[in-house]
């Protein structure tokens, strides 16, 4: 069993607030992320889990323990770290062993525990190594391995992939996946970067200075961002984002007038809308279609076009100079300062009122 | 409730870390202030060693007699002279000798070897060793040397006192800005002069702009830690001259030395001591002002 | 006639190496003179002009051992060195850890604080020492050096092992308090083993300044605790009547840490320069 429930938890250096109050519960079995941009307190969150920063108010409780003021040692946590934080002077044998050495675990359940995590993490070859002698891949397993021997309650993770290259960060980002299937512990992983965060989580906690904006599951949080700042961190490219007004409330749409007159009839339910208030429409990019000049919605004047072989991202400005990114097959062709129509999927639009959050969901039209 | 704890909690860890400097810090600071205080009280106070009953209060007096001492402005002069001179001979040889034996030739490692051995070498017998076997009149290496060209043998300590300590005491630290600078330059950037060289920059011009810039840092450390030693120079003068001829070698360290231990006079020499520190003071507070925060800069 | 670039370099090689040598001798040429003294008779050191070629002699070092107990006075040098190194390391890394580790805002100030400790002239407080010394009857004792060196070399050995400490990633200490080590176990198994380079050159380099320190051991040592700097200054009295035997006592008293210098430079600059040279 390892539930976390945070309440309340603040954290200050200084003046300076790092954590507002931060509410969270956490369920035994469940790989949660932490993400958010550089700066938002995701990487303190998880020290303070850690024991690592001390906390000005508010608690954490692990399995209806409270474990706020606790030394690092007694929460059983492991953690990784960024740096992968390996003993220099140690052999890769001895990094892993050296807590249960230092809990005075007996000799024969150390080599035992140390021989099954080499095994799953394929370092077996390379126990008496140092941490010099091995690549940034392997190190990185080292640091795992290091929390496996140690059975911990929760396993922490403090943004393990970032010092990877791209290749290795795909595969490894597999084995973590492949980790958590196989150990069903529950796993802490803080991250900046999204496809880590929609690819390994159960649950994602998007943070934003210093505040938890939206805790969910990634589809949840892709398809029903809460606000702007969770909508356009979500999804590559980002979400486009058109200002426009309010003209007409009905039960089951919206009607709306973009900045470049373009009218609009979203599928949105919504009672908290009032005609000619000011809104932000989002529509993800592969929600956007291009079509013949004279029969879309409105038109746009081509910018960029890049071409990744399976896709095309299209950069295009609307008349009335706002960016717009659209996602087409590969056979697209358009060159830059082409004007061309694009039609808009509606029922896949969001919605956003002047404090940036959202004002309800599409009513599902395909069904 | 629990911001207590974690205040205490603080408060404990920094507790410790105080408890940790303290030893170091307690020490140096009665080792500052003890000797210090004790000095400012016999500097106002009649006080020789020859008759020791009478330590009447004399205010000023001592420092009056000691600033108008033949000594002292012989003393403040030499003291400075000495610095400065070998502070740019080291600096400004040991840039160019570093710089020399920078680029690979035969025999490197022992030649290495070689530069920085005089560091080690105890300023008394590097006093010794210049003045009996070096400089000697008659029968010095020096002498010889002169006499093989058909020269006159010089008396260096009689007829050029202050330039054979510089001399002497520049042999001893040239080996330490060599063996500071010799290792900085093992990590000037190779591919930052070989753009320089591509964009067509000479031996000067790399010189210049890419080795001084990079030297700067070990320059600074150089002079510091010479800076600290030079100023109370003491052994080298002792075991040579004696501060002679006249007051020709006589810096601020010797002329307190001369009057406390040779004149017996502890309150003038106390004075003396005060007028140091007061002087060493105003050094260390322009010295750690300019190298100081460079140093404590971490990256 | 033109030279080609391969040829041009070979001649510049050739010219640096030549200067380089020729410098490198003329700066160590006053310590083989000494050696070479050392194994003349009195005569020979003497004569005019000097002499290379001359059956050597062991003479001076028997002498000087017979006449002046060499021993005693290097074990003095030996006691106060070691003893004062350890017991200033003893005091320092504490002091470093918790300013690396614990830093505070007062931290920079009380490391400059504490280097300009070293800015005061030791004559300037002679006097006050001597007589604190003398009352405490600690006059010509080892245990009077010994702390007098620990505190002149304290501050530049703080110094020295903070920035080795400073380099130490604080991740890796983090780790070992997530893995249960107590703080005990953190400094003795992670951090003293990380930095044993720099606390070695640390060592080394208070080692040199102990032993080659003559301004407290001439004014405070007379015969029973004097170490080598007293002994080889004793030899400056009879004016120049016995070069050999100074050369061979000089030679005696600079030798082991001379060696130890070339064994140890890599780490000496290390720990020396800061962190300004890396």
């Amino acid at each position: 069993m390892a539930n976390l429930k945070i309440t309340q938890l603040r954290k200050a250096y200084g003046d300076v607030e790092i954590l507002k109050g931060i509410d969270l519960d956490i369920n035994d079995h469940e790989f949660v992320v932490f993400v958010g941009p550089s700066g938002c307190g995701k990487s303190t969150l998880l020290r303070t889990i850690a024991g690592l920063e001390d906390v000005n108010s508010g608690h954490i409780y692990l399995d209806e323990h409270e474990i706020t003021e606790l030394a690092p040692a007694k929460r059983d946590l492991a953690m990784v770290f960024q740096s992968y934080a390996l003993y220099p002077h140690m052999t890769v044998r001895k990094n892993m062993s050296f807590a249960l050495d230092l809990a005075g675990v007996d000799k024969h359940s150390i080599d035992e525990k140390v021989k099954a995590a080499a095994d799953i993490l394929e370092l077996t070859l390379l126990l008496d190594r140092k941490p010099k002698d091995l690549s940034g891949g392997q190190r990185q397993r080292v640091a795992i391995g290091r929390s496996i021997v140690r059975n911990p309650k929760i396993f922490l993770f403090d943004e393990p992939l970032s010092n990877l290259d791209a290749a290795l960060r795909v595969q490894m980002r597999l084995e973590l996946a492949r980790l958590h299937r196989d150990l069903r512990a529950t796993m802490i992983y803080v991250t900046h970067d999204q496809v880590e965060a929609m690819t390994l989580a159960d649950k994602v906690v998007v943070l934003n200075q210093g505040q938890i904006e939206q805790v969910g599951a990634p589809i949840e949080l892709y398809e029903r961002p809460k606000n702007m700042f969770v909508a356009g961190f979500l999804g590559m490219p980002r979400m486009s984002f058109l200002d426009a007004k309010v003209k007409d409330v009905h039960s089951q749409s919206v009607d709306i007038e973009l900045n470049n007159g373009t009218s609009l009839s979203l599928p949105i339910a919504t009672q908290n809308l009032k005609s000619q208030s000011h809104v932000t429409l989002g529509i993800r990019p592969e929600h956007i279609n291009l079509c013949e000049k004279e029969s879309g919605d409105m038109q746009v004047t081509f910018d960029v076009a890049e071409h990744l072989g399976s896709d095309t991202y299209c950069y295009a400005k609307t008349h009335s100079g706002e960016s717009l990114t659209i996602r087409e097959n590969s056979e697209t062709n358009v060159s830059a300062g082409e004007s061309l129509g694009v039609r808009i999927n509606t029922a896949k639009c969001h919605l956003f009122d002047q404090q940036g959050n959202a004002v309800g969901y599409a009513v599902d039209t395909e069904q | 409730m629990s911001s207590h704890v974690s205040n205490h909690a603080k408060n404990s860890t920094h507790w410790m870390s105080r408890l940790l400097v303290m030893p170091s810090v307690s020490m140096l600071l009665l080792w500052m202030i003890i000797p210090l205080a004790m000095t400012l009280y016999f500097s106002t106070i009649q006080y020789n060693l020859l008759y020791p009953e009478d330590n009447a209060f004399v205010g000023f007096e001592n420092y009056s007699y000691f600033i108008e001492d033949p000594g002292f402005w012989p003393g403040i002069s030499n003291t400075l002279i000495l610095v400065g001179s070998v502070l740019l001979i080291t600096v400004v040889l040991g840039t160019l000798i570093s710089v020399l034996v920078n680029t690979p030739f035969w025999g490197q490692g022992i030649v290495r070897i070689l530069l920085i051995s005089p560091f080690f070498i105890m300023p008394t017998v590097n006093a010794l060793v210049w003045k009996n076997l070096l400089l000697h009149p008659v029968s010095g290496v020096f002498a010889h040397v002169w006499r093989f060209f058909g020269a006159e043998p010089v008396d260096w300590f009689a007829q050029y006192p202050l330039f054979s300590i510089i001399m002497i005491v520049s042999w001893q630290w040239l080996p330490f800005a060599i063996l500071l600078l010799m290792t900085a330059l093992q990590s000037l950037d190779q591919e930052q002069q070989e753009a320089a060289r591509l964009d067509g920059a000479g031996i000067w011009s790399i010189f210049y702009h890419l080795t001084l810039p990079h030297l700067a840092r070990p320059i600074t450390v150089v002079i510091m830690i010479e800076t600290i030693f030079l100023l109370s120079l003491f052994a080298e003068i002792f075991t040579t001259t004696g501060g002679g001829p006249g007051y020709e070698t006589t810096n601020l360290a010797y002329l307190i030395y001369d009057q406390a231990l040779l004149q017996y006079d502890v309150g003038m020499a106390s004075a003396g001591g005060v007028v140091a520190v007061v002087l060493a003071n105003i050094a260390a507070f322009f010295l750690i002002r300019a190298v100081g925060k460079s140093l404590t800069d971490h990256k | 006639m033109h030279l080609t670039l391969r040829h041009q370099k070979q001649l510049k090689t050739l010219v640096i190496g030549a200067l380089a040598w020729g410098i490198a001798l003329l700066l160590f040429f006053p310590i083989f003179w000494m050696l070479l003294t050392s194994f003349k008779t009195e005569i020979e050191a003497f004569s005019t002009p000097p002499s290379f070629l001359f059956t050597p002699t062991l003479e001076n070092y028997l002498t000087i051992n017979e006449r002046s107990d060499y021993f005693h006075f290097a074990w003095n040098s030996v006691v106060v060195s070691v003893l004062s190194t350890l017991l200033g390391m003893l005091v320092a890394v504490p002091a470093a850890y918790s300013m690396a580790f614990f830093e505070t805002k007062r931290t920079k100030s009380t490391l400059l604080w504490m280097l300009s400790t070293k800015m005061l002239p030791p004559v300037g407080v002679l006097v006050p020492i001597y007589l604190l010394v003398k009352d405490a009857g600690l006059l010509d004792t080892k245990a009077a050096l010994i702390v007098i060196y620990t505190l002149i070399n304290l501050p530049i050995m703080v110094w020295m092992i903070y920035t080795y400490f400073k380099e130490i990633p604080k991740d890796i200490l983090e780790a070992a308090r997530m893995d249960g080590a107590t703080l005990l176990q953190e400094v003795t198994s992670v951090l003293l083993p990380m930095s044993k380079g720099g606390l070695a050159s640390t060592i080394l380099l208070s080692l040199i300044l102990c032993w080659n320190e003559a301004f407290w051991s001439l004014n405070l040592t007379s015969s029973e605790a004097a170490p080598l700097t007293a002994l080889v200054a004793s030899y400056s009295s009879p004016e120049g009547l016995f070069w050999a035997k100074l050369s061979a006592v000089s030679t005696l008293a600079c030798a082991p840490i001379i060696i130890i210098g070339w064994f140890s430079q890599k780490q000496l600059v290390r720990g020396l320069s800061f962190g300004a040279v890396k």
